[in-house]
This record gives structure tokens, C-alpha cells and sequence, in this order.
């Protein structure tokens, strides 16, 4: 009689019990000596994205480099919540010098290093959509095109929420923020603006580039440790939910991020020197509305006055993505 | 090793002789020359080890000598101008963490109208900005004031902008003594940060810092340029001893025992305005002339004793605090605060107007007779601006002022009178 391994699956999703694992298969987050890169104790929303994917991320470059790395960081949430001074939550070398300039600081760091014989100790740097695709955009691009030794990672929540809630490069169509208001003809973010820096890193042919969400632990994880085995020039953008941006329960952060990736509005794909090399591909689309209504920024799109219109410019947006990343998985006969 | 050589060429050599670890690169005149030689030292494997980084922009250079040297590394760059005012964000925060990087600013004047030749209007703009500023009035004071610079930020863990001229000083080609790198050595220790991101000791460096500490550690900074005002004279002592050369300190005097005239001014103006000075002193006149090496920090009592016995003060500086008048005598008059004496701003030499031999004799020769404006401007065109204003007057849609102004005064290569 031929052997059957049992599979447990956690209903509707392909997440594996981590104890069901063997032991090199278990997510560094699991283990007991990861290395809590933000340490408890910052200062970050109930619910934050950003404070989740940072220490996911973190703790998995922390283990791929033995430890040894020094972290740039723009300024942010993430910034201000890490740092209360005089408490830190990094247990890394970490420094933190202006909004735009994250890349450079961190070309300057592996720099440094690499004339100081220290080959060992890796660098990333950080920062929120504003920092990495608006403000830091000049300095990240020079990263890139330079091949600088550096992971970059951007946790893109979408707005500005330092600052409360202001429009981005990488807030989405019809989101409401502070400064695209649901009120006019067109509430909400204008469609036909804002730039997938994901796509733009590609066009630099840079050795790594790597889109993520907190929903997805081991597949984040993979895409650091991945990203560890090059030197280079490396990004990794991460959709991390923001609650009090988003208009979300804090205990939602995970459930809307695995929207934002089942809908197909959010392309999770890994691409080397420019060409996409994988996707992390859907078992079955979910309709936009799902991921939208749960939502108040997109409030408006709904309630007394519904825009079947506009949700159907987001669906024929999330329809585009799949086709463009092949995020379908393929039917098994 | 006595050589002929362009004055970037120079203070490259010297930049190198200091073993800078990294070194970032972004084009701007009249600075370009000097990390164009460094980056062919770099390349051709003479100046070993050390990073030389092509970045997109000065707001990244200085981004990247922030991180350089919050990790450990001697870190440089230069730039002018524009590029200063692009940097400026990363300038006050590379003085605000307290990184000593030593840059060059190859002074020249700020648009617009966009001009690339010669004033100082790009550093102090930086007066402020935390940044010890060391003005040069020659290449070989530029050159060694480049060698005196690394220490001491290094010391204070301060940065240091030295200030050269502009093509009258980086693209003269002068007769300099380029030290041996045993010289070099022996004054300028390796760096050992007071900071370094290292994971063998992790810190976190540039946090938030509120109304509980803020105060302090501004503080902080200003103490630590009352410090360089004790140690830059010393350093000064020290270089002579080991290179044989007067150069740096606070202030230089001229001839100006007895003066009951002093100039007081910065840069390779002093130069001209030395050799009027000799003129007039064999004529009789009683003029002497003080130069302020160190800007900032500005050195008030010396600059106190240095005036306090004339009966009149010229400042000639090549810098305009629109709706003032002057930067430099602003604090050269603090520096003589009480104290009854003429006090002249003289506004000279602006986007690399000439400031000749025959110009400043008349304009002495006026402040010895208390027959000048309390503000001047030095060979001022007031046909020209006088013919704009009354354009102005006449017509609503004047049209782009500068372009007027130089319609009005027609195809002429440069305003030497």
C-alpha cells in the first residue's frame, strides 16, 4: 500500500500548521531565538501593518546575515514609533537621518563597510511609501542604478499617516485620504496617477526585486532570505495595512492584506535583474468589493450613494494585474 | 614638494594625503575638478582604500557621507552654490548628529539670475547650519586648511566646510608646497568615531528628540564651537611646527599697527586688498587689513582686539543680506559692540564682479575721508538699475528684469573697470 503524507491546511487557505513543519521549514518568526529586531515595547497602532512587516522583514535578514547588519531608516511611523528615547526597540545598529535620503545613508553605510574590510555586515534600508516613492524617490533610484550593496524595503501602507493620512504616489484610485477627500464630482483619489515602484526597481535590472504582504509570513520571509543571497541593489515593497488610515479594525490587518493579494488589486511576484521569475498566485479571485467595503476610506463607494462605476474601474484594475503577473493559479485536471 | 599646479589639483592631493575612506561626487563648477583628480586617484588605485561614489545629487552626497561616517569612515565631498543649497537639508543634519565630514565649497554665487562665477553668498547662507566654516586666501591655505579641517572635526565631532574661491582660487594654477604623506600622517591621526553603527555594539542614532533635550544638545553644538575657537589657533601652532607653514587660525592682521583704517574681509580678496594696502602705506596713509579665516566660529574677541584701536572699519565682503545689507559686518559689528568707531558695509565683488586695485584705492581713499554710505555697493552700474526702476514705473508687463538689465548694458564680456 503506497505511503500518503497527511496535509493539514487551515480552512480556505494553503497555510500549513508551522508545528506540522519540519524544523528548517518553520518560519524565523516561530523561533524562539529569532532576534525581535523592534522589540516590544514601541509605540505603533493597535493592529499596525508597518510594525509587523518590519519585524517580520527585519527578523529574517537578521537571521539570513547571521546577525550581522546595520539598518538606515527614513523618517515615519516607523521611525518615530521605534525610537521613544530614551527607550529603542531596535536591537540592531540602526540610524535614522532625514526623510528622503534613506538609500543614500545606506550607500554611504555599505561604503564604508566595503572599504573597511567588513563583508560580513549587510545593510538595509527603510521606509514608508512616502519616503521610498515620493521624497526618497531620487535617492532610491541612484541606489539602484549604482547597484549599491543594499536591501531596500519599503512597508507601503499607501498614504502619508505620520502626518495624517495624506495622498502618496502609492494611494490607490478612489481612496479617501486628507487631501483626496470623497467630496466633488470624483471623490477619492483620482484614477489614471500614482506609480508601482515595484515595477519602476525592475526597469533598473537590479539583481532582486520582491512585492510582499504581512498576510503571507513564510512567503515574506523567503523573499528576505532570497533577497540576502545577492549582493546588490535589492527592493522588497510591502503592503502593510494601516487601521487608521485604512478605516479598518485593527484586527484586520491580515485578513484585508490577504485581499489586497487575493483580489489581485495587490501583485505579489518576485522578479531578478528585470524579469519577473515567479508570482505567489491565487486559488480563486475575489471580488474587489470584499477587500474595499470593509474599508471606510472607501466609504463612499458604497453606502446611500453606491459607485457601481468606479468599484468596476478598481475590478478591471485587480483583472489587469492578474493577467500582467499571472496571478492565477492555473486549474489542476 | 614644491609644485605648480591648478588649485583643485592641489587640494585633491592634499584631500588624498588625509586617506579619506569615502569620497562622494557630484558635478557642480567650480568644485568639479577636485573630485574629478580624486576620482582618478581612486580608480587608478593611488588612493587606496577608499570609495568613491558617483551619487544623482549633492542632496544624496551629503546623504552618503552621513551614513560613511555614522559607520566609521573619513568621509568627503565638494560642492558650491546650487549644489549647497540642494544639500541643505542633510548639511544641518550631518552637523546635528554630530558627523565630522569635511567638505570643500568652491564658493560661487546663488541664482537667480544663475551665475557661476565667484562670491560667498552659498556658505553663508550656511552660517547657521552648525557647520565650522574655514575660508581660504590662497591655494596653499586652501590646502592646508583641508589637512587642518579633517582634525579638527575629528576632534569635535563637527564638520567643517572649507571655503575657497571659485575659480580664482580653484582654477588658478599657483606655485604650492604639497606636503609629504609622513607630514601628514604625523598631524592627522586615524579617525576614531565618538559614534559607529556596528552590530558588534548596536546603537540607534538620530532618534526623535523633544522639548526635554532639545535645547541641550543644540547647546551642545554652540559649546563645541567655543571649543574649536581655543583649538583652531592651536592646531594652527601645531601644523607650523610639523609643516613649517603659517597657515589657518582664527584671523590674520596686515599692516595693521597703527591703522586708523582697518579693511576687514575673507578669501582671496584680501590678496588685492594687501597690495592696495602697500600702495597707500608708502603714500602715508594709515590702513591696515583683517582677515577672517575662521567664520565660523567667528572669533569676536579677536576680531574685537584686532579693530579696536582704529578709528574706522571697512568691511568688503562679497556677500549681500538682501533688505540689510551685510552678513560679515553684521558680526563684525557685534564683535564691537560699545565701541565708537565709522563702521562701513561695503557689498563688493557679487557673481564674480572684479574687484580691482583702482576700485578699492578710491573706496579707502572715500572711508579715510568718512565720505562713504554706511552701506555701499562697490562699482555699482546705477544707470542700469535706475533706467529698470523707471521701466518698472512706466509699464506693468516689464518683462524678466535680468534680461533687461543686460539688453540695457549690451554685449560686454565682463564689468572690469
Amino acid at each position: 500500500m503506497p505511503f500518503q503524507p497527511i496535509k493539514f491546511y487551515q480552512t480556505g487557505t494553503f497555510t500549513v500548521g508551522n508545528r506540522l513543519l519540519n524544523p528548517e521549514q518553520r518560519s524565523v518568526q516561530s523561533h524562539r531565538d529569532r532576534s525581535n529586531a523592534i522589540n516590544s515595547g514601541h509605540r505603533a497602532c493597535q493592529g499596525c501593518g508597518e510594525a509587523l512587516g518590519a519585524r517580520y522583514a527585519l527578523d529574517a535578514a537578521m537571521e539570513a546575515s547571521n546577525s550581522q547588519l546595520i539598518a538606515a531608516n527614513a523618517t515615519g511611523c516607523l521611525e518615530v514609533f521605534t525610537t521613544p528615547y530614551p527607550e529603542t526597540s531596535w536591537q540592531l545598529p540602526w540610524m535614522h537621518s532625514l526623510f528622503g535620503n534613506a538609500a543614500a545613508v545606506a550607500t554611504g553605510i555599505a561604503a564604508a563597510l566595503k572599504v573597511k574590510g567588513r563583508n560580513e555586515v549587510r545593510v538595509v534600508a527603510q521606509g514608508g511609501d512616502g519616503g521610498t516613492t515620493d521624497i526618497g524617490f531620487g535617492c532610491l533610484s541612484g541606489m539602484f542604478e549604482r547597484n549599491d550593496d543594499v536591501l531596500y524595503i519599503c512597508y507601503d501602507n499607501e498614504a502619508y499617516m505620520n502626518t495624517g493620512v495624506q495622498r502618496s504616489s502609492a494611494t490607490p484610485p478612489a481612496a479617501r485620504t486628507a487631501t483626496t477627500m470623497p467630496v466633488g464630482a470624483h471623490p477619492g483619489n483620482p484614477f489614471g496617477q500614482g506609480k508601482f515602484v515595484p515595477a519602476i526597481a525592475m526597469a533598473h535590472e537590479i539583481p532582486y526585486v520582491a512585492t510582499a504582504t504581512v498576510a503571507d509570513l513564510r512567503d515574506l520571509e523567503a523573499k528576505v532570505k532570497r533577497a540576502m543571497e545577492f549582493r546588490g541593489a535589492r527592493y522588497i515593497h510591502i503592503l502593510v495595512p494601516c487601521p487608521l488610515g485604512w478605516g479598518t479594525a485593527s484586527d484586520d490587518t491580515i485578513l484585508i492584506a490577504r485581499l489586497a493579494h487575493e483580489t489581485g488589486l495587490f501583485p505579489v511576484f518576485e522578479a531578478e535583474h528585470g524579469v519577473q521569475v515567479s508570482a505567489l498566485t491565487i486559488r480563486k479571485q475575489r471580488p474587489v468589493e470584499e477587500y474595499l467595503k470593509p474599508q471606510k476610506r472607501y466609504a463612499h463607494l458604497f453606502g446611500a450613494k453606491p459607485k457601481p462605476d468606479v468599484i468596476a474601474r478598481i475590478q478591471q484594475r485587480a483583472d489587469r494585474n492578474i493577467r500582467k503577473y499571472g496571478l492565477l493559479q492555473k486549474e489542476v485536471a | 614638494m614644491l609644485k605648480q599646479i591648478e588649485g583643485s589639483r592641489a587640494v585633491a592631493e592634499a584631500v588624498a594625503l588625509c586617506r579619506p575612506e569615502v569620497i562622494c561626487a557630484y558635478p557642480i563648477s567650480p568644485q568639479t575638478h577636485i573630485v574629478e583628480a580624486l576620482g582618478e586617484m581612486v580608480k587608478s588605485g593611488d588612493l587606496t582604500p577608499c570609495e568613491f561614489i558617483n551619487v544623482e545629487s549633492e542632496f544624496a552626497a551629503m546623504s552618503v557621507a552621513i551614513g560613511a561616517s555614522a559607520t566609521g569612515a573619513r568621509s568627503y565631498t565638494a560642492t558650491a552654490s546650487q549644489g549647497l543649497l540642494f544639500m541643505v537639508e542633510a548639511v544641518y543634519n550631518a552637523s546635528g548628529l554630530g558627523l565630522p565630514i569635511v567638505m570643500t565649497v568652491a564658493n560661487r554665487a546663488i541664482g537667480a539670475p544663475i551665475n557661476i562665477w565667484n562670491d560667498h553668498s552659498d556658505s553663508l547662507s550656511q552660517r547657521d547650519s552648525g557647520w565650522m566654516q574655514l575660508f581660504a586666501e590662497t591655494n596653499q591655505e586652501a590646502l592646508d586648511l583641508h589637512i587642518q579641517a579633517f582634525r579638527l572635526a575629528e576632534e569635535l565631532s563637527l564638520p567643517v566646510m572649507v571655503c575657497m574661491d571659485g575659480f580664482i582660487l580653484t582654477h588658478a594654477y599657483e606655485r604650492v608646497d604639497m606636503p609629504t604623506q609622513q607630514q601628514v600622517d604625523a598631524f592627522l591621526p586615524p579617525y576614531e568615531p565618538r559614534q559607529v553603527l556596528d552590530p558588534r555594539e548596536p546603537v540607534s542614532i538620530g532618534a526623535m528628540v523633544g522639548p526635554e533635550a532639545f535645547m541641550e544638545v543644540r547647546y551642545l553644538a554652540h559649546d563645541k564651537q567655543m571649543q574649536a575657537l581655543e583649538r583652531i589657533p592651536q592646531l594652527a601652532a601645531e601644523f607650523k611646527q610639523v609643516f613649517g607653514r603659517d597657515t589657518g587660525g582664527l584671523t590674520h592682521t596686515y599692516r595693521a599697527e597703527d591703522a586708523v583704517t582697518m579693511v576687514v574681509a575673507m578669501g582671496s580678496v584680501l590678496g588685492t586688498i594687501k597690495d592696495t594696502i602697500d600702495e597707500m602705506r608708502d603714500e602715508g596713509h594709515k590702513i591696515g587689513v583683517l582677515g577672517i579665516t575662521s567664520y565660523r566660529p567667528f572669533p569676536l574677541a579677536q576680531v574685537r582686539a584686532a579693530l579696536q584701536n582704529a578709528k574706522r572699519v571697512v568691511v568688503l565682503e562679497k556677500s549681500l543680506a538682501v533688505g540689510i545689507g551685510g552678513i560679515l559686518s553684521t558680526d563684525v559689528r557685534m564683535a564691537l559692540s560699545g565701541i565708537q568707531l565709522h563702521g562701513y558695509t561695503v557689498v563688493a565683488g557679487l557673481g564674480g564682479r572684479a574687484i580691482t586695485r583702482k576700485s578699492l584705492h578710491r573706496l579707502f581713499r572715500e572711508a579715510e575721508q568718512d565720505k562713504l554710505q554706511p552701506l555701499t555697493f562697490l562699482d555699482l552700474d546705477s544707470d542700469v538699475v535706475n533706467k529698470q526702476l523707471a521701466r518698472e514705473r512706466n509699464v506693468r508687463r516689464s518683462g524678466p528684469a535680468a534680461e533687461n538689465m543686460l539688453r540695457d548694458i549690451g554685449t560686454v564680456a565682463s564689468k572690469i573697470a
